[in-house]
């Protein structure tokens, strides 16, 4: 950061529409933290796109004072490709919850993941799906009763940070919605982040599913169930700072350190070309009442879509020089008459 | 080559000759039409062409399924349809004959790969005893031909493989056709040489088994003359021969250049649609973009998104691609961004006849999306005529801002006509203004911008993209208000903005009703795609026989031309010929209350020139 001010402030960035999230919703502060960030960003507002699909998260475009579209359910990812293609000088932002993104859009999440086209994807997952009033989602778990399972969902989950790595995805990140600073700082990351970037953000809805994330997220539970990846730095966590990560036959696990030495503990490689850790790390925890990582789990470089395509019309503009209509008409034959 | 002295044959002059290549569907018979379709183009013939293949890209060897077959019509006259049934077929094997010997006139001639009638391959085709001798050919001329053998002899000195050499056999039958019809060999042995370019030992095959051919008609006393077909009278010009699919990726990119606008296609590979994919993506220094998304759905999505941006995005695909893009659609058409939907329509439901063309999402153009969600449609009429329906398309689009429809389908995507090269410099300017500045005031006089703040004359919304300072703005597909756009449930908005999406569609400006063949007659032909062709050539028939028809067929199908009701309603009696179960029927009825009587067909093969003749005689003669 620089001593010059900044070109806009947190307010900048508001729209003048009443956020219609019901009172008390994890929806607040994340906007919070979009708000807050955008202007350390050093964007411009006209040159930043909001893209949403359909659901509570899929509202934040009309709540950014910045281009924005609210889709259909599940799209958003294929809309903000198109545009990202036809338009690689913006800042592309994509929100969706769990249900939009893991099931009807799951499809064309994959596929962003796997293209690497220049989108911020933020994957808003309450485990639940709100906007519909209480069915039970892709992510939540097995026994979930809702009012479409009242004898207990049958279905497993997805979790949604293993489902990207399994993509191909370039840039993955979880954070909460109870730690602003935290989700900030994941934010300016993808934002960083050339490529498709995903991240994760618990949230709690607190009509249909409240407290779903209360294990990991509450204040009293971050010691024992939060655990912070940063990069080159040893895995560890607890109230001492006691437990850390290994990596045992390809599984990891929590262990107190003192059973296994300072050394044994796995140092973390955000940048390893391989995805297997990152991978392992994504499995720790099989629900919200494990020890769980947030932070950034992959981030490597990979070339990004777009700059791909432009790149392609380059070539072709050179070898070909620029298209001239008359010649394409006439690229078949043409005869006299 | 042959020491034996060319035989002087007479020379006959022909006014016309359709020939259908049939054959195994690797044995090469589309390329083997196109060379010949060439080579007459460049002669100065009037032609037009038919493609019919398999959905499978190898089906069964020497079975019925696996028959591909070009027809190719080439006259001294002008002509509008590949012709109604073939005066020459040329059969590659059983299954070939087979499958086609019942199209060809009595009379007509049939040249055999006599090779192929094996006691196996007659089998494959079903047949219980050999059809060149037992009398099944009786009212046909029949020439067999030893193509395989000719061919292998006639490529051994190259040393070719004899299982290689077989693969020659269609130029065999390319050359045999090009003697019978004096046609010059020198363009198929350039043409050779570039398509086989690299592949040396190829490139002499295939050109040995042309000139084996070529000199078998020569030599070989088989035949009793050849024949001349004179160019036609067309108008002078430069001419290429185009399919519709390759004109329509053509007309896209004219489209962008008259609308200074980079182009993105989003599209998802589809048969009979994905041609254009594969044009447009070889126009990468054109600036066109080209997305081959993941489904239908993304490539439909992927093209608002690049609208939303400032690009001219296209979405190509055929009926069940439409289908799967209907909730993209309805978004397109709340938006209200201009983008262009091409159906390349086939036979469906589902999967239905994927190779074979219909008209048949007329309705689904219409009104194949929930709710009251219009868009315009546009239907080219001829493979040439797509080229200009793609601007058309285009220029809707832009200057209303909506998605608009433009139904092609498996007929004119791959069969082709002679096309007069437009004048580029005559092409419409359909370039639109992005939107600038604010276009409103605040209470306190301040200028802010209103995204649904209409064009009084087009109401067409302000098309304002990222990138523009002060212009930010969310749409989306929740009901916005009037003029500002922002989300509302409010009931009388909802109504309003029914109101104004449909009053939209309905006010955009298209051509009169234009009133083809006699304009005083009282009986009249209403049609629209590509039965244009046929109906074209019905009239001719008709007005040569004293009858007086008119003609009417319709591009702009939504909105129709303003004046279509009152003139159709000026005729006593109209038939409508569609490849449907009466769509457009249903449409005219329902505007108009006119008895227009529907002539249907379905069976994936277009209409003749005979059958519409039929149907009308029979509508002028009905009391």
């Amino acid at each position: 950061m620089t001593d010059t001010p900044m070109r806009t402030k947190p307010a900048d960035w508001a729209t003048d529409q009443e956020v219609r999230w019901c009172p008390g919703c994890g929806d607040y502060s994340i906007l919070t933290a979009m708000r807050m960030l955008m202007p350390e960003l050093e964007v411009d507002r006209e040159n930043t796109v909001f893209i949403s699909g359909i659901g509570c998260a899929a509202r934040f475009p009309y709540y950014m004072n910045t281009y924005g579209m609210h889709g259909i359910h599940g799209r958003a990812p294929a809309i903000a490709t198109g545009l990202a293609m036809a338009r690689p000088d913006l800042d592309i932002w994509v929100v969706g919850g769990d249900g939009d993104m893991m099931s009807i859009g799951g499809n064309h999440l994959i596929h962003a993941l796997r293209r690497n086209v220049n989108i911020n994807i933020l994957l808003f997952n309450n485990m639940i799906y709100g906007l519909t009033k209480g069915q039970f989602s892709p992510t939540s778990e097995v026994g979930k009763v809702t009012k479409s399972s009242p004898m207990g969902s049958l279905d497993a989950p997805f979790n949604p940070v293993s489902v990207a790595l399994g993509a191909e995805a370039s840039f993955v990140a979880r954070t909460h919605d109870m730690d602003r600073e935290h989700m900030m700082e994941m934010f300016r990351r993808a934002h960083a982040h050339k490529g498709t970037s995903i991240v994760e953000v618990f949230q709690n809805c607190n009509v249909f599913n409240d407290g779903a994330w209360e294990g990991l997220t509450k204040k009293q539970n971050r010691n024992a169930n939060l655990i912070s990846l940063e990069h080159g730095k040893p895995i560890r966590f607890g109230a001492d700072d006691e437990l850390g990560v290994i990596i045992d036959n390809g599984v990891a696990k929590v262990v107190p350190i003192a059973d296994v030495g300072e050394a044994a503990v796995l140092v973390h490689d955000e940048g390893k070309t391989d995805p297997s850790t990152a991978f392992m790390l994504s499995r720790l925890a099989s629900g919200p009442f494990e020890p769980t990582p947030v932070g950034v789990f992959r981030a490597v470089d990979r070339i990004e879509y777009a700059t791909s395509s432009t790149s392609q019309l380059a070539m072709a503009h050179n070898e070909k020089g620029s298209g001239d209509l008359q010649s394409l008409l006439r690229s078949r034959g043409t005869w006299q008459v | 080559m042959t020491d034996t002295a060319p035989r002087e044959l007479p020379l006959q002059e022909l006014a016309e000759v359709i020939i259908r290549f049939a054959g195994d569907s690797g044995d090469g018979m589309q390329l083997t039409g196109d060379q010949f379709t060439s080579i007459s183009a460049a002669l100065g013939n009037d032609l037009a062409t038919l493609p019919e293949f398999p959905a499978e890209i190898r089906a069964p060897q020497g079975t019925l399924a696996g028959v591909s077959a070009f027809q190719v019509r080439i006259s001294d006259f002008a002509i509008t349809t590949p012709g109604d049934a073939p005066t020459v077929l040329v059969a590659m094997n059983p299954a070939a004959l087979k499958a086609q010997l019942h199209n060809v006139v009595q009379g007509g001639a049939i040249i055999l790969n006599s090779d192929a009638f094996t006691e196996r391959n007659l089998e494959k085709a079903g047949y219980e005893s050999n059809p060149l001798e037992d009398g099944s050919l009786d009212g046909y001329r029949s020439y067999p031909v030893a193509m395989s053998q000719i061919t292998r002899d006639a490529v051994a000195v190259h040393g070719v493989k004899p299982r290689d050499a077989e693969r020659s056999k269609n130029f065999f039958a390319l050359g045999l056709i090009s003697w019978m019809y004096t046609r010059p060999v020198e363009p198929t042995i350039e043409f050779i040489s570039t398509k086989f370019s690299g592949r040396d030992q190829v490139i002499k095959a295939n050109e040995a088994a042309f000139q084996a051919g070529y000199n078998f008609g020569e030599t070989a006393e088989l035949f009793e003359s050849h024949y001349e077909i004179k160019p036609a009278p067309l108008p002078s010009g430069e001419y290429t021969n185009v399919t519709g699919n390759t004109a329509l990726a053509w007309g896209c990119v004219a489209a962008g250049q008259l609308a200074r606008l980079p182009i993105f296609l989003g599209s998802y590979p589809i048969t009979p649609a994905s041609d254009i994919l594969h044009d447009l993506s070889a126009l990468k220094h054109f600036g066109v973009r080209t997305f081959q998304a993941e489904d239908e759905i993304a490539a439909a999505a992927s093209a608002v998104g690049a609208a939303f941006g400032g690009a001219l995005a296209f979405t190509t695909t055929s009926g069940p691609g439409v289908a799967l893009k209907g909730e993209t659609l309805g978004l397109a058409v709340s938006l209200e961004l201009p983008m262009v939907v091409i159906d390349i329509q086939r036979g469906g439901p589902s999967t239905g006849l994927p190779t074979k063309p219909e008209q048949a999402d007329l309705m689904m153009a219409m009104y194949g999306r929930h709710s009251e969600s219009p868009m315009p449609i546009v239907a080219p009429r001829s493979p040439a005529d797509c080229f200009d329906a793609a601007i058309e398309a285009c220029r809707i689009a832009l200057r209303y801002r909506t998605p608009v429809m433009l139904l092609s389908d498996g007929y004119l995507a791959t069969s082709s006509e002679p096309w007069l090269l437009p004048d580029i410099d005559s092409l419409p300017d359909i370039g639109v203004d992005f939107q600038r500045g604010f276009n409103g005031t605040n209470e306190d006089g301040e200028g802010i911008f209103l995204p649904y703040l209409r064009d009084p004359e087009t109401l067409a919304r302000p098309w304002a993209i990222p990138g523009t300072p002060d212009l930010m703005h969310r749409v989306g597909g929740i009901e916005k208000e009037d003029e500002t756009g922002n989300i509302s449930y409010d009931p009388e908005n909802h109504q309003k903005m029914v109101g104004l999406r449909a009053a939209k569609i309905d006010a955009i400006e298209v051509p009169d009703t234009e009133v083809a063949g006699d304009t005083d007659a009282s009986f009249c032909i209403l049609g629209w795609g590509s039965t244009w062709g046929a109906i074209d050539a019905t009239v001719a028939r008709l007005q040569e026989a004293g009858h007086k028809v008119a003609h009417v067929h319709l591009r702009n199908l939504n909105p129709m031309p303003k004046d279509v009701g009152e003139v159709l309603a000026g005729f006593e009696k109209i038939i409508c010929p569609e490849m449907n179960d009466g769509q457009l029927v249903n449409l005219i009825r329902a505007k108009f209350l006119l008895d227009v009587k529907a002539v249907n067909k379905m069976n994936g093969v277009p209409f003749t020139t005979g059958e519409i003749e039929a149907a009308a005689l029979a509508a002028i003669e009905a009391p």
